[in-house]
């Protein structure tokens, strides 16, 4: 029998909040983007670090699990900055939908803005746009395709080589 | 030994698909002393080269030619160019498919008798019954090991079952069980017994799923007398003077066309490339495409009134664990138009893996209400329905006006509308599924689309009079006497149940047919 595995709290939104938001947590130097806390850092190549930071938390905002670390979510999204080098239209596109998102935001920018519903209502007015589209559409396979934040969800990818769940608790409820 | 066959052998029955309906005919016709060539569009994976990774493994298997939709189901909005998910390599979508094997109910047989006229649909009775297809029922269920048939023990249930089951005492269902798959529960046929490994969608990598890509297949192919090719997409077939067909151009794996001759030719692509290639075979002779005296190829495309419904409970179920269809309910299965539709519904487990339910849950969904229902991946239970669809005329495949594939060949056009009936019916499996899952505890629950077709039926439908179908009650065409309708698309109606025991079932049929034709020397 297996042991289930119960996952631990992630941190809450109010926390996060408390925190001053994901923004605070990301730093532009020269061409990339580091997360000084988590230790790693993004390098791009075609867009600009900003660019990079601020589709981060567009791709948070998107897709929200406080559990998940920024590392994934820049690992998500850093196809854009490998496409737009070789893509003029695809590098047009984001610099010009993150461009716009500043400047709907006002003065400090879409990452400025310190609630998460405040983005997400920027990013409502914006959601049929191709800009988003992209964003979106390719982000809902690069997040959760990546074996390593499955763990985060409780679910155990590959099973062949372990021997399937046939002695690893495929009826081990105990609740019903 | 595979026994290679000359493209200029003109004995040979060409089968063009090696799924359900094809790999299964392939071999009963090889048994019989028949030659065979299958002409497989797909590669060749054995099952050891199966992954256990949804998107790799849609990539290996998938069938992801373009295709177009149109119509009002959600999937040509959010899936406009993969109308279906099925499969392109040998074996088909034996390959994918979760392995339920349910016998189609009596009344399913006679759809216009039982369910009378409904408006704006095109029913019509199948020209067999339940009685004649209950012998061949019999042969498929013995071939593919299906579970509670033959003193076969079924499958333990998982945990996904186990929250079902419960559910299903609490509404007060009958009959609630782990299934009649096509997945063995016992070690047979020299294959091994099911490791709850889950993944069944992806390929079964034990072989413990019945697959024509390990079972039929090498057992035709160990008669000397069937050749599988892959690689070779079948883009038209020719026919002579008289009418009669006599071969298949297909595109080899370097993208060149060759002609394998044919006495016979019987067409198993799936409910959306037979019609295409019936179509595109058009002539002098048959300007509206092959077999289409009756302007019915390509009409009345079903693809089972379906949806699914995930729930989240407090405590954790691990639903992905095992058997990824490991139970149903079939109360719903029955008619019963005092529910606001005709027809009946099966309901059964459905699991997916992260990836997947991230791209199906609510596709085009984001923010937390969708982030949230994933964050408690680990605690959810899911369900699947599936019931039978109206055919309507309107709904079809028909060639695209200006899109062509790479060999040339117009792609498939997809189009398809809800029936109200469907609708209802739909609806009405959320309520029951929902309510299902909230008698055992759900916090929360998910009414979730219709993912691509994985049921595609109908489109080269059987009927008793010519002018009403394509085929006639043994999958022949009504007007060309040496050319057969060997898959789904021969279906009359979709029935409640999924469709492959049926397709094996009809295949295992047809070939007693065309076996004693050829014999007779009739074709």
């Amino acid at each position: 029998m297996v042991t289930i595995y119960e996952r631990k709290p992630g941190l809450s939104r109010r926390e996060l909040l408390k925190r001053g938001g994901a923004s605070a947590l990301l730093v532009i130097s020269g061409s990339a983007v580091i997360s000084p806390k988590h230790a790693w850092g993004l390098e791009t190549s075609a867009l600009k670090p900003e660019t990079m930071a601020t589709l981060i938390q567009m791709a948070r905002d998107i897709y929200p699990h406080d559990q998940v670390p920024d590392k994934y979510y820049a690992i998500a999204v850093k196809a854009h900055d490998e496409q737009a080098g070789k893509d003029p239209a695809h590098k047009d596109l984001i610099e010009n939908g993150i461009a716009d998102l500043d400047k709907k935001a006002g003065s400090g920018g879409y990452r400025g803005l310190g609630w998460e519903e405040q983005r997400v209502a920027l990013l409502k007015d914006i959601e049929t746009s191709p800009f988003f589209q992209a964003v979106r559409g390719g982000l809902v396979v690069s997040l959760y395709n990546q074996k390593e934040v499955w763990p985060i969800f409780g679910y155990e990818g590959e099973s062949y080589s372990k021997g399937g769940y046939i002695a690893r608790g495929f009826d081990d409820i105990e609740w019903l | 030994m595979a026994a290679p066959f000359d493209l200029n052998n003109d004995g040979v029955v060409v089968i063009i698909g090696s799924g359900a309906g094809g790999g299964t005919l392939g071999n009963e016709l090889a048994q019989k002393g028949v030659d065979v060539v299958i002409l497989e569009a797909g590669a060749r994976h054995e099952y050891d080269d199966f992954v256990n990774d949804e998107w790799d493994s849609f990539t290996q298997l998938a069938w992801k030619d373009k295709r177009t939709t149109s119509g009002d189901w959600r999937v040509a909005k959010d899936f406009p160019n993969l109308p279906a998910w099925i499969v392109k390599s040998v074996g088909g979508s034996t390959t994918h498919w979760a392995g339920a094997s349910l016998r189609f109910q009596e009344h399913e047989f006679k759809a216009l008798s039982t369910y009378g006229k409904v408006e704006g649909a095109s029913l019509i009775d199948w020209p067999i019954t339940l009685a004649e297809m209950e012998p061949y029922y019999a042969k498929a269920e013995a071939k593919m090991g299906v579970t509670g048939t033959n003193d076969w023990p079924r499958l333990p249930g998982n945990n996904n079952f186990k929250v079902l089951k419960a559910g299903a005492d609490k509404l007060g269902y009958k009959e609630c069980h782990t299934g009649n798959m096509a997945i063995n529960s016992v070690d047979r046929d020299d294959r091994m017994s099911c490791q709850q490994t889950g993944f069944c969608f992806q390929g079964c990598k034990w072989g413990a799923k019945w697959s024509t890509l390990y079972t039929e297949i090498p057992k035709g192919e160990a008669t000397g007398r069937l050749e599988v090719r892959p690689n070779a997409m079948a883009v038209k077939i020719n026919h002579d003077a008289s009418g009669k067909v006599t071969g298949v151009v297909y595109a080899d794996k370097g993208g060149k066309l060759q002609e394998q001759k044919a006495r016979i030719v019987a067409v198993a692509g799936n409910s959306i490339e037979s019609p295409r290639l019936l179509l595109n075979s058009e002539s002098a002779k048959f300007p509206n495409g092959l077999a289409n005296s009756s302007g019915q190829v390509g009409k009345n495309y079903m693809r089972h009134t379906t949806g699914s419904v995930y729930a989240i409970f407090d405590k954790p179920v691990h639903m992905y664990r095992g058997t990824t269809m490991a139970g149903v309910i079939r109360d719903e299965a029955r008619h019963d138009p005092s529910r606001g539709f005709v027809g009946g519904y099966e309901m059964e487990t459905l699991a997916l893996g992260l990836p997947f339910m991230a791209a199906f849950l609510n596709p085009g969904g984001w923010g937390r209400s969708f982030t949230t229902a994933l964050d408690h991946y680990d605690h959810m239970a899911g369900l699947w329905i599936v019931g039978e669809d109206m055919p309507r005329a309107e709904n079809r495949i028909t060639l695209h006006a200006d899109e062509k594939d790479e060999h040339g060949m117009p792609i498939a056009e997809v189009h398809f509308d809800d029936h109200a009936n469907d609708t209802a019916m739909r609806d009405h499996a959320y309520k029951q599924g929902q309510a299902l899952y909230a008698a055992v505890g759900a916090t929360r629950t998910f009414p979730t689309p219709p993912y691509p077709s994985t049921h595609n039926l109908g489109t080269n439908r059987m009927s008793e009079k010519a002018e009403d179908g394509v085929v006639n009650k043994h999958g022949q065409a009504h007007n060309i006497k040496n050319l057969f309708v060997s898959d789904g698309s021969q279906f009359t109606t979709g029935g409640a149940e999924n469709p492959t025991l049926t397709i094996v079932s009809l295949a295992i049929r047809q070939a007693d047919y065309i076996a004693n034709q050829m014999s007779e020397k009739s074709i």
